[in-house]
Protein backbone atom coordinates (compact mmCIF):
# COMPACT_ATOMS: atom_id res chain seq x y z
CA UNK A 1 0.00 0.00 0.00
CA UNK A 2 1.45 3.41 -0.77
CA UNK A 3 0.64 4.65 2.21
CA UNK A 4 2.53 2.07 4.32
CA UNK A 5 5.21 2.93 1.85
CA UNK A 6 5.19 6.27 2.81
CA UNK A 7 5.67 5.09 6.44
CA UNK A 8 7.90 2.79 6.34
CA UNK A 9 10.12 5.05 4.58
CA UNK A 10 9.22 8.19 7.09
CA UNK A 11 10.81 5.56 9.69
CA UNK A 12 13.99 4.94 8.22
CA UNK A 13 14.35 8.34 7.43
CA UNK A 14 14.28 8.95 11.02
CA UNK A 15 15.82 5.75 12.00
CA UNK A 16 18.85 6.60 9.91
CA UNK A 17 18.43 10.71 11.64
CA UNK A 18 18.94 9.38 15.01
CA UNK A 19 21.67 7.07 14.36
CA UNK A 20 23.75 9.87 12.55
CA UNK A 21 22.75 12.02 15.80
CA UNK A 22 24.00 9.72 18.01
CA UNK A 23 26.82 8.53 16.62
CA UNK A 24 27.55 12.51 16.32
CA UNK A 25 27.37 12.89 19.85
CA UNK A 26 29.54 9.65 20.35
CA UNK A 27 32.40 11.51 18.53
CA UNK A 28 32.27 14.80 20.45
CA UNK A 29 31.65 12.64 24.24
CA UNK A 30 34.79 10.81 22.99
CA UNK A 31 36.65 13.83 22.40
CA UNK A 32 35.58 15.48 25.88
CA UNK A 33 36.34 12.67 27.30
CA UNK A 34 39.96 12.65 26.21
CA UNK A 35 40.13 16.63 27.09
CA UNK A 36 39.12 15.77 30.41
CA UNK A 37 41.72 13.05 30.74
CA UNK A 38 44.50 15.33 29.32
CA UNK A 39 44.23 17.61 32.52
CA UNK A 40 44.04 15.00 35.02
CA UNK A 41 47.72 13.92 36.24
CA UNK A 42 49.21 12.10 36.06
CA UNK A 43 50.41 12.54 32.11
CA UNK A 44 52.51 9.57 30.15
CA UNK A 45 55.21 11.73 28.83
CA UNK A 46 56.75 8.09 27.75
CA UNK A 47 53.93 7.69 25.74
CA UNK A 48 53.12 11.33 24.64
CA UNK A 49 57.12 11.70 23.48
CA UNK A 50 56.74 8.02 21.55
CA UNK A 51 53.57 9.85 19.38
CA UNK A 52 55.47 12.67 18.95
CA UNK A 53 57.88 10.91 17.12
CA UNK A 54 55.83 8.75 15.63
CA UNK A 55 53.20 11.45 14.08
CA UNK A 56 56.27 14.14 13.84
CA UNK A 57 59.20 12.75 12.90
CA UNK A 58 58.24 9.91 10.46
CA UNK A 59 56.14 12.64 8.92
CA UNK A 60 59.10 14.77 8.32
CA UNK A 61 60.16 13.67 4.79
CA UNK A 62 56.72 14.19 2.92
CA UNK A 63 56.23 17.31 4.55
CA UNK A 64 59.51 18.40 3.20
CA UNK A 65 59.30 17.14 -0.30
CA UNK A 66 55.49 18.32 -0.76
CA UNK A 67 56.49 21.89 0.64
CA UNK A 68 59.20 22.59 -1.67
CA UNK A 69 56.83 21.32 -4.61
CA UNK A 70 53.94 23.66 -2.97
CA UNK A 71 56.26 26.26 -3.19
CA UNK A 72 57.93 25.76 -6.19
CA UNK A 73 54.24 25.57 -8.49
CA UNK A 74 52.70 28.73 -6.53
CA UNK A 75 56.03 30.49 -7.47
CA UNK A 76 55.72 29.23 -10.92
CA UNK A 77 51.84 30.06 -11.48
CA UNK A 78 52.42 33.30 -9.21
CA UNK A 79 54.92 34.28 -11.90
CA UNK A 80 53.51 33.39 -15.26
CA UNK A 81 50.10 35.19 -13.79
CA UNK A 82 51.81 38.60 -12.14
CA UNK A 83 54.42 38.53 -14.69
CA UNK A 84 50.91 39.33 -17.20
CA UNK A 85 49.97 42.20 -15.31
CA UNK A 86 53.30 43.44 -14.25
CA UNK A 87 53.68 42.89 -10.60
CA UNK A 88 56.15 39.98 -10.54
CA UNK A 89 57.71 41.84 -7.46
CA UNK A 90 55.06 41.10 -5.83
CA UNK A 91 55.18 37.12 -5.87
CA UNK A 92 56.89 36.65 -2.95
CA UNK A 93 54.27 37.95 -0.84
CA UNK A 94 52.22 35.39 -3.18
CA UNK A 95 53.98 32.19 -2.38
CA UNK A 96 54.64 33.18 1.62
CA UNK A 97 51.09 34.79 2.53
CA UNK A 98 49.60 31.69 0.87
CA UNK A 99 51.38 29.31 2.33
CA UNK A 100 51.37 30.41 5.54
CA UNK A 101 48.10 31.17 6.25
CA UNK A 102 46.59 28.53 4.47
CA UNK A 103 48.34 25.80 2.54
CA UNK A 104 51.32 25.22 4.81
CA UNK A 105 48.54 23.90 7.75
CA UNK A 106 46.13 22.65 5.25
CA UNK A 107 48.83 20.61 3.07
CA UNK A 108 50.44 19.71 5.75
CA UNK A 109 47.35 18.25 8.01
CA UNK A 110 46.63 16.48 4.73
CA UNK A 111 49.96 15.06 4.24
CA UNK A 112 50.11 13.88 8.25
CA UNK A 113 46.20 12.46 7.78
CA UNK A 114 47.34 10.21 5.04
CA UNK A 115 50.71 9.10 7.13
CA UNK A 116 50.33 8.86 10.38
CA UNK A 117 46.51 9.53 10.74
CA UNK A 118 45.74 6.10 8.90
CA UNK A 119 48.69 4.26 10.56
CA UNK A 120 47.48 5.41 14.10
CA UNK A 121 43.26 4.29 13.31
CA UNK A 122 44.74 1.11 12.23
CA UNK A 123 47.32 0.41 15.14
CA UNK A 124 44.52 1.21 17.85
CA UNK A 125 42.09 -0.76 15.43
CA UNK A 126 44.28 -3.45 15.91
CA UNK A 127 44.73 -3.16 19.39
CA UNK A 128 41.11 -3.39 20.00
CA UNK A 129 39.87 -6.28 18.29
CA UNK A 130 43.50 -8.26 19.79
CA UNK A 131 42.21 -7.18 23.31
CA UNK A 132 45.00 -5.13 24.35
CA UNK A 133 42.42 -1.78 25.15
CA UNK A 134 40.83 -3.99 27.30
CA UNK A 135 43.77 -5.70 28.49
CA UNK A 136 44.60 -2.08 29.55
CA UNK A 137 41.41 -1.58 31.18
CA UNK A 138 41.28 -4.23 33.60
CA UNK A 139 44.83 -3.66 34.56
CA UNK A 140 42.86 -0.74 36.06
CA UNK A 141 44.89 1.68 33.71
CA UNK A 142 42.69 3.99 31.39
CA UNK A 143 43.34 3.85 27.59
CA UNK A 144 42.17 7.22 27.48
CA UNK A 145 45.54 8.06 29.79
CA UNK A 146 47.56 5.82 27.86
CA UNK A 147 46.72 5.94 24.32
CA UNK A 148 44.85 8.47 23.34
CA UNK A 149 45.46 11.70 25.41
CA UNK A 150 49.29 11.51 24.53
CA UNK A 151 48.31 11.07 20.52
CA UNK A 152 46.15 14.59 20.78
CA UNK A 153 49.28 16.06 22.45
CA UNK A 154 51.27 14.58 19.84
CA UNK A 155 48.85 16.10 17.24
CA UNK A 156 48.38 19.53 18.58
CA UNK A 157 52.47 19.84 18.77
CA UNK A 158 53.83 18.67 15.81
CA UNK A 159 51.29 19.75 13.23
CA UNK A 160 52.10 23.77 14.09
CA UNK A 161 56.07 22.76 13.98
CA UNK A 162 55.13 20.36 10.31
CA UNK A 163 53.20 23.18 9.15
CA UNK A 164 56.02 25.79 9.94
CA UNK A 165 58.72 23.31 8.45
CA UNK A 166 56.07 23.31 5.64
CA UNK A 167 55.90 27.14 5.02
CA UNK A 168 60.08 27.50 5.11
CA UNK A 169 60.42 25.02 3.24
CA UNK A 170 58.08 26.35 0.49
CA UNK A 171 59.08 29.26 0.67
CA UNK A 172 62.25 28.26 -0.47
CA UNK A 173 60.86 26.05 -3.38
CA UNK A 174 59.09 29.50 -4.41
CA UNK A 175 62.69 31.41 -4.47
CA UNK A 176 64.45 28.69 -6.83
CA UNK A 177 62.00 28.92 -9.34
CA UNK A 178 61.99 33.28 -9.13
CA UNK A 179 65.15 33.83 -8.32
CA UNK A 180 67.35 31.01 -9.78
CA UNK A 181 64.86 30.12 -12.51
CA UNK A 182 63.39 33.90 -13.89
CA UNK A 183 65.67 35.54 -12.11
CA UNK A 184 64.00 37.44 -9.87
CA UNK A 185 66.85 39.22 -7.53
CA UNK A 186 66.86 37.40 -3.80
CA UNK A 187 66.37 40.84 -2.25
CA UNK A 188 63.12 41.23 -4.18
CA UNK A 189 61.68 38.13 -3.35
CA UNK A 190 62.49 38.43 0.40
CA UNK A 191 62.41 42.21 0.81
CA UNK A 192 58.66 42.40 0.03
CA UNK A 193 57.88 39.08 1.88
CA UNK A 194 59.32 40.48 4.79
CA UNK A 195 57.39 43.79 4.07
CA UNK A 196 54.19 42.36 3.80
CA UNK A 197 53.80 38.60 5.73
CA UNK A 198 52.92 40.01 9.08
CA UNK A 199 52.65 38.21 12.36
CA UNK A 200 49.00 37.88 12.43
CA UNK A 201 49.36 35.48 8.92
CA UNK A 202 51.67 33.69 11.47
CA UNK A 203 49.11 33.00 14.02
CA UNK A 204 46.49 32.46 12.09
CA UNK A 205 48.61 29.20 10.06
CA UNK A 206 49.23 27.96 13.77
CA UNK A 207 46.17 28.53 15.01
CA UNK A 208 44.97 26.48 11.87
CA UNK A 209 47.51 23.81 12.36
CA UNK A 210 46.81 23.14 15.83
CA UNK A 211 43.12 22.30 15.33
CA UNK A 212 43.57 20.25 12.62
CA UNK A 213 46.12 18.16 14.63
CA UNK A 214 43.71 18.04 16.94
CA UNK A 215 40.93 16.89 14.18
CA UNK A 216 43.42 14.18 13.11
CA UNK A 217 44.28 12.53 16.52
CA UNK A 218 40.48 13.00 17.55
CA UNK A 219 39.45 11.22 14.65
CA UNK A 220 42.03 8.34 14.49
CA UNK A 221 41.61 7.64 18.32
CA UNK A 222 37.67 7.23 17.59
CA UNK A 223 37.77 5.47 14.70
CA UNK A 224 40.60 3.14 16.24
CA UNK A 225 38.66 2.94 19.19
CA UNK A 226 35.26 2.07 17.83
CA UNK A 227 36.45 -0.75 15.09
CA UNK A 228 34.36 -3.44 13.50
CA UNK A 229 35.27 -6.73 13.33
CA UNK A 230 38.45 -8.43 11.86
CA UNK A 231 40.62 -7.09 9.56
CA UNK A 232 38.21 -5.86 7.18
CA UNK A 233 36.51 -3.29 10.42
CA UNK A 234 40.20 -2.45 10.44
CA UNK A 235 40.85 -1.59 6.96
CA UNK A 236 37.23 0.47 6.78
CA UNK A 237 37.92 2.46 9.93
CA UNK A 238 41.39 3.00 8.80
CA UNK A 239 39.36 4.35 5.28
CA UNK A 240 36.76 6.57 7.16
CA UNK A 241 39.67 7.88 9.80
CA UNK A 242 41.51 8.87 6.75
CA UNK A 243 38.33 10.20 4.61
CA UNK A 244 36.62 12.38 7.69
CA UNK A 245 39.94 13.73 9.29
CA UNK A 246 40.30 14.91 5.22
CA UNK A 247 36.98 16.33 5.06
CA UNK A 248 36.79 17.62 8.18
CA UNK A 249 39.94 20.12 8.00
CA UNK A 250 38.76 21.29 4.82
CA UNK A 251 35.60 22.51 6.30
CA UNK A 252 37.06 23.40 9.58
CA UNK A 253 39.69 25.42 7.46
CA UNK A 254 36.67 27.03 5.36
CA UNK A 255 35.24 28.34 9.27
CA UNK A 256 38.86 29.49 10.92
CA UNK A 257 40.05 30.89 8.08
CA UNK A 258 36.60 33.34 7.91
CA UNK A 259 36.71 33.89 11.93
CA UNK A 260 40.46 34.41 12.37
CA UNK A 261 41.95 37.80 11.27
CA UNK B 1 27.66 -30.67 45.04
CA UNK B 2 29.95 -29.50 47.15
CA UNK B 3 29.25 -26.78 50.65
CA UNK B 4 30.71 -23.77 49.16
CA UNK B 5 31.81 -21.25 51.79
CA UNK B 6 31.30 -17.85 51.72
CA UNK B 7 32.00 -17.01 48.21
CA UNK B 8 35.24 -14.46 46.80
CA UNK B 9 32.66 -14.18 43.61
CA UNK B 10 28.97 -14.32 43.06
CA UNK B 11 26.78 -13.88 40.11
CA UNK B 12 23.08 -13.53 40.35
CA UNK B 13 20.56 -13.58 37.84
CA UNK B 14 22.70 -11.88 35.24
CA UNK B 15 20.85 -11.41 31.88
CA UNK B 16 22.57 -9.64 28.65
CA UNK B 17 20.59 -9.30 25.31
CA UNK B 18 22.83 -8.18 22.46
CA UNK B 19 20.15 -6.82 19.62
CA UNK B 20 17.43 -9.60 19.43
CA UNK B 21 19.90 -12.14 20.91
CA UNK B 22 19.51 -12.81 24.28
CA UNK B 23 23.22 -14.53 25.52
CA UNK B 24 22.95 -14.61 29.16
CA UNK B 25 19.54 -15.14 30.59
CA UNK B 26 19.72 -15.22 34.33
CA UNK B 27 23.44 -16.84 35.09
CA UNK B 28 23.69 -17.86 38.66
CA UNK B 29 27.31 -19.21 39.76
CA UNK B 30 29.09 -19.18 43.65
CA UNK B 31 32.68 -19.47 43.27
CA UNK B 32 34.60 -20.04 46.46
CA UNK B 33 37.70 -18.45 47.84
CA UNK B 34 41.19 -19.72 46.34
CA UNK B 35 39.07 -22.16 43.87
CA UNK B 36 39.25 -23.08 40.04
CA UNK B 37 36.15 -22.73 38.43
CA UNK B 38 36.34 -24.06 35.19
CA UNK B 39 33.06 -22.56 32.89
CA UNK B 40 32.41 -25.06 30.00
CA UNK B 41 29.96 -24.78 27.19
CA UNK B 42 29.45 -24.49 23.58
CA UNK B 43 31.14 -22.02 21.43
CA UNK B 44 28.88 -18.63 21.28
CA UNK B 45 27.29 -19.67 24.56
CA UNK B 46 28.62 -16.40 26.39
CA UNK B 47 30.98 -17.92 28.16
CA UNK B 48 33.46 -15.39 26.96
CA UNK B 49 30.42 -12.53 27.82
CA UNK B 50 29.85 -14.41 30.82
CA UNK B 51 33.82 -13.38 31.80
CA UNK B 52 33.71 -10.11 30.25
CA UNK B 53 30.35 -8.98 32.94
CA UNK B 54 33.00 -10.41 35.70
CA UNK B 55 35.26 -8.29 34.54
CA UNK B 56 33.07 -5.01 34.36
CA UNK B 57 33.89 -4.72 30.70
CA UNK B 58 30.17 -4.99 29.51
CA UNK B 59 27.50 -4.08 32.20
CA UNK B 60 24.40 -6.50 32.53
CA UNK B 61 21.16 -5.82 31.48
CA UNK B 62 20.05 -7.44 34.57
CA UNK B 63 21.70 -8.64 37.56
CA UNK B 64 24.85 -8.83 39.91
CA UNK B 65 28.50 -9.57 39.65
CA UNK B 66 29.67 -9.46 43.58
CA UNK B 67 33.51 -10.00 43.95
CA UNK B 68 34.63 -9.61 47.38
CA UNK B 69 30.98 -8.19 48.54
CA UNK B 70 31.08 -5.26 45.95
CA UNK B 71 28.60 -5.50 42.81
CA UNK B 72 31.29 -4.43 40.02
CA UNK B 73 28.30 -4.12 37.67
CA UNK B 74 27.65 -1.15 40.02
CA UNK B 75 31.02 0.14 40.25
CA UNK B 76 32.59 3.14 38.38
CA UNK B 77 35.97 4.98 38.10
CA UNK B 78 38.34 4.82 40.96
CA UNK B 79 35.91 2.27 42.60
CA UNK B 80 36.38 -0.22 40.25
CA UNK B 81 39.89 0.63 39.21
CA UNK B 82 40.45 -0.48 43.25
CA UNK B 83 38.93 -3.97 42.70
CA UNK B 84 40.36 -4.64 39.11
CA UNK B 85 43.97 -4.08 40.89
CA UNK B 86 43.63 -7.21 42.52
CA UNK B 87 42.78 -9.21 38.98
CA UNK B 88 44.64 -11.04 36.49
CA UNK B 89 43.22 -11.55 33.45
CA UNK B 90 44.19 -13.71 30.46
CA UNK B 91 42.54 -12.82 27.34
CA UNK B 92 42.06 -15.59 24.47
CA UNK B 93 44.48 -13.96 22.03
CA UNK B 94 47.50 -12.85 25.10
CA UNK B 95 46.53 -9.31 24.48
CA UNK B 96 50.28 -8.62 24.45
CA UNK B 97 50.98 -4.83 23.91
CA UNK B 98 52.86 -5.96 20.00
CA UNK B 99 54.70 -3.01 20.43
CA UNK B 100 56.81 -3.79 23.40
CA UNK B 101 58.96 -6.55 24.25
CA UNK B 102 57.55 -9.66 26.07
CA UNK B 103 60.10 -8.05 29.17
CA UNK B 104 58.31 -5.08 28.76
CA UNK B 105 54.81 -6.51 28.25
CA UNK B 106 55.20 -8.37 31.94
CA UNK B 107 56.66 -5.16 33.65
CA UNK B 108 53.90 -2.80 32.37
CA UNK B 109 51.57 -3.00 35.16
CA UNK B 110 54.02 -3.32 38.16
CA UNK B 111 55.48 -0.52 36.72
CA UNK B 112 52.57 1.32 36.04
CA UNK B 113 50.47 0.84 39.41
CA UNK B 114 53.67 1.88 41.69
CA UNK B 115 52.95 -0.50 44.49
CA UNK B 116 56.57 -2.23 44.49
CA UNK B 117 59.97 -0.40 44.27
CA UNK B 118 61.63 0.97 41.17
CA UNK B 119 64.32 -1.43 41.48
CA UNK B 120 62.21 -4.30 42.19
CA UNK B 121 60.25 -4.16 38.94
CA UNK B 122 62.84 -5.77 36.65
CA UNK B 123 63.84 -8.76 38.70
CA UNK B 124 60.07 -9.23 39.80
CA UNK B 125 59.04 -9.48 36.04
CA UNK B 126 62.27 -11.61 35.30
CA UNK B 127 61.09 -14.08 38.15
CA UNK B 128 57.49 -13.96 36.62
CA UNK B 129 58.98 -14.58 32.96
CA UNK B 130 61.22 -17.37 34.77
CA UNK B 131 57.99 -19.09 36.73
CA UNK B 132 56.13 -19.69 33.02
CA UNK B 133 59.61 -21.07 31.69
CA UNK B 134 60.56 -18.12 29.56
CA UNK B 135 63.45 -16.42 31.28
CA UNK B 136 65.56 -16.31 28.01
CA UNK B 137 62.85 -14.27 25.95
CA UNK B 138 62.73 -11.03 27.58
CA UNK B 139 64.03 -9.31 24.73
CA UNK B 140 61.93 -10.78 21.94
CA UNK B 141 58.93 -9.40 20.61
CA UNK B 142 55.48 -11.04 20.79
CA UNK B 143 55.20 -11.72 17.15
CA UNK B 144 58.81 -13.42 17.36
CA UNK B 145 57.73 -15.99 19.70
CA UNK B 146 55.22 -18.98 19.47
CA UNK B 147 51.97 -18.72 20.28
CA UNK B 148 52.16 -21.25 23.26
CA UNK B 149 55.18 -19.00 24.48
CA UNK B 150 52.61 -16.10 23.90
CA UNK B 151 50.23 -17.89 26.39
CA UNK B 152 52.54 -18.10 28.88
CA UNK B 153 53.46 -14.24 28.41
CA UNK B 154 50.08 -13.41 29.20
CA UNK B 155 49.82 -15.48 32.26
CA UNK B 156 52.99 -13.80 33.78
CA UNK B 157 51.58 -10.68 32.92
CA UNK B 158 48.28 -11.76 34.46
CA UNK B 159 50.25 -13.45 37.93
CA UNK B 160 53.22 -10.23 38.06
CA UNK B 161 50.74 -7.98 40.17
CA UNK B 162 49.81 -10.75 42.68
CA UNK B 163 46.15 -10.56 42.19
CA UNK B 164 43.94 -12.55 44.05
CA UNK B 165 41.69 -13.35 41.42
CA UNK B 166 42.70 -14.76 38.20
CA UNK B 167 40.32 -14.53 34.93
CA UNK B 168 41.43 -17.04 31.92
CA UNK B 169 39.58 -16.78 28.92
CA UNK B 170 40.26 -19.66 26.82
CA UNK B 171 44.37 -19.70 27.51
CA UNK B 172 45.01 -23.02 25.42
CA UNK B 173 42.97 -22.31 22.03
CA UNK B 174 45.07 -22.75 19.17
CA UNK B 175 47.25 -25.12 21.00
CA UNK B 176 48.55 -29.06 20.32
CA UNK B 177 47.29 -30.87 22.71
CA UNK B 178 51.08 -31.13 24.47
CA UNK B 179 50.73 -27.28 24.98
CA UNK B 180 47.20 -27.57 26.29
CA UNK B 181 48.67 -30.16 28.50
CA UNK B 182 51.53 -28.03 29.61
CA UNK B 183 49.36 -24.94 30.61
CA UNK B 184 47.26 -26.53 32.36
CA UNK B 185 49.93 -27.87 34.40
CA UNK B 186 51.57 -24.46 34.90
CA UNK B 187 48.34 -22.58 36.03
CA UNK B 188 47.76 -25.67 38.17
CA UNK B 189 50.97 -25.45 39.75
CA UNK B 190 50.62 -21.54 40.26
CA UNK B 191 46.72 -21.78 41.66
CA UNK B 192 48.33 -23.88 44.64
CA UNK B 193 51.55 -21.53 44.66
CA UNK B 194 49.66 -18.71 45.04
CA UNK B 195 46.07 -19.46 46.11
CA UNK B 196 44.21 -17.07 43.95
CA UNK B 197 40.72 -17.49 43.07
CA UNK B 198 40.46 -18.57 39.59
CA UNK B 199 37.41 -18.48 36.35
CA UNK B 200 38.79 -19.98 33.71
CA UNK B 201 36.73 -20.43 30.84
CA UNK B 202 36.96 -23.60 28.04
CA UNK B 203 36.36 -26.25 26.35
CA UNK B 204 39.41 -28.22 26.41
CA UNK B 205 37.55 -31.57 27.64
CA UNK B 206 38.61 -33.92 28.77
CA UNK B 207 41.57 -32.30 30.06
CA UNK B 208 39.48 -29.54 32.37
CA UNK B 209 38.39 -32.10 34.55
CA UNK B 210 42.57 -32.73 35.53
CA UNK B 211 42.46 -29.49 36.85
CA UNK B 212 39.22 -28.01 37.91
CA UNK B 213 38.20 -27.71 41.50
CA UNK B 214 34.38 -27.47 39.98
CA UNK B 215 32.82 -27.11 36.73
CA UNK B 216 29.93 -25.39 35.52
CA UNK B 217 28.05 -25.60 32.37
CA UNK B 218 26.82 -22.87 30.64
CA UNK B 219 23.79 -23.60 28.30
CA UNK B 220 21.14 -21.81 26.83
CA UNK B 221 22.25 -19.08 28.62
CA UNK B 222 21.86 -20.39 31.95
CA UNK B 223 24.04 -22.39 34.49
CA UNK B 224 22.48 -25.62 33.67
CA UNK B 225 25.09 -27.88 35.91
CA UNK B 226 27.69 -27.35 38.23
CA UNK B 227 29.70 -29.52 40.43
CA UNK B 228 33.06 -31.38 40.87
CA UNK B 229 34.80 -32.92 37.73
CA UNK B 230 34.05 -36.41 38.66
CA UNK B 231 30.38 -35.19 39.59
CA UNK B 232 29.80 -33.37 35.54
CA UNK B 233 31.64 -36.53 33.87
CA UNK B 234 29.12 -39.04 35.72
CA UNK B 235 26.21 -36.50 35.37
CA UNK B 236 23.18 -38.08 33.79
CA UNK B 237 21.98 -35.37 32.69
CA UNK B 238 21.50 -35.17 28.86
CA UNK B 239 22.79 -32.22 27.48
CA UNK B 240 25.85 -32.64 29.91
CA UNK B 241 26.42 -35.73 28.48
CA UNK B 242 25.98 -34.63 25.17
CA UNK B 243 29.14 -31.72 25.53
CA UNK B 244 30.88 -33.54 27.33
CA UNK B 245 30.94 -36.61 25.16
CA UNK B 246 30.80 -34.64 22.42
CA UNK B 247 27.55 -36.29 20.47
CA UNK B 248 26.09 -34.46 17.92
CA UNK B 249 22.27 -33.25 18.72
CA UNK B 250 19.42 -35.15 17.11
CA UNK B 251 16.67 -32.71 15.81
Amino acid sequence: MPGSLVLDGVQSLGRYGIRTLASLGRFGMFLGEALLWAVVPPFKARQALQRIWFVGLRSLSVILLTGAFTGMVLGLQGMLMLQRVGSEAFVGPLVAIALVRELGPVLAALMVTGRAGSALAAEIGVMRITEQIDALTVMALNPMRYLVVPTLVAGVVTLPLLAWIFDVVGIYGGYLVTVKLFGMSSGTYFGQIRAFLDTGDIWVGFWKALVFGLIIAWVACYKGFHVGHGAEGVGRATTEAVVLASVLILVVDYFLGSVLP
Amino acid sequence: MTAVPAPAIRVEGLKKRFGTQEVLRGVDLAVAPAELMVVIGRSGGGKSVLLRHLLALVRPDAGRVVIDGQDVAALHGRALDGIRERFGVVFQGGALFDSSTVLENVLFPIRERRRFAPTDLVPRAQEALAQVGLAEMGHKYPAEISGGMRKRVAIARALVTEPQVVFLDEPTTGLDPILVNSIHHLIVGLHRKYGFTAVMVSHEIPEIFQIASRVAMLHEGRIHAVGTPAEIQDSTDPAVRRFIHGEVEER
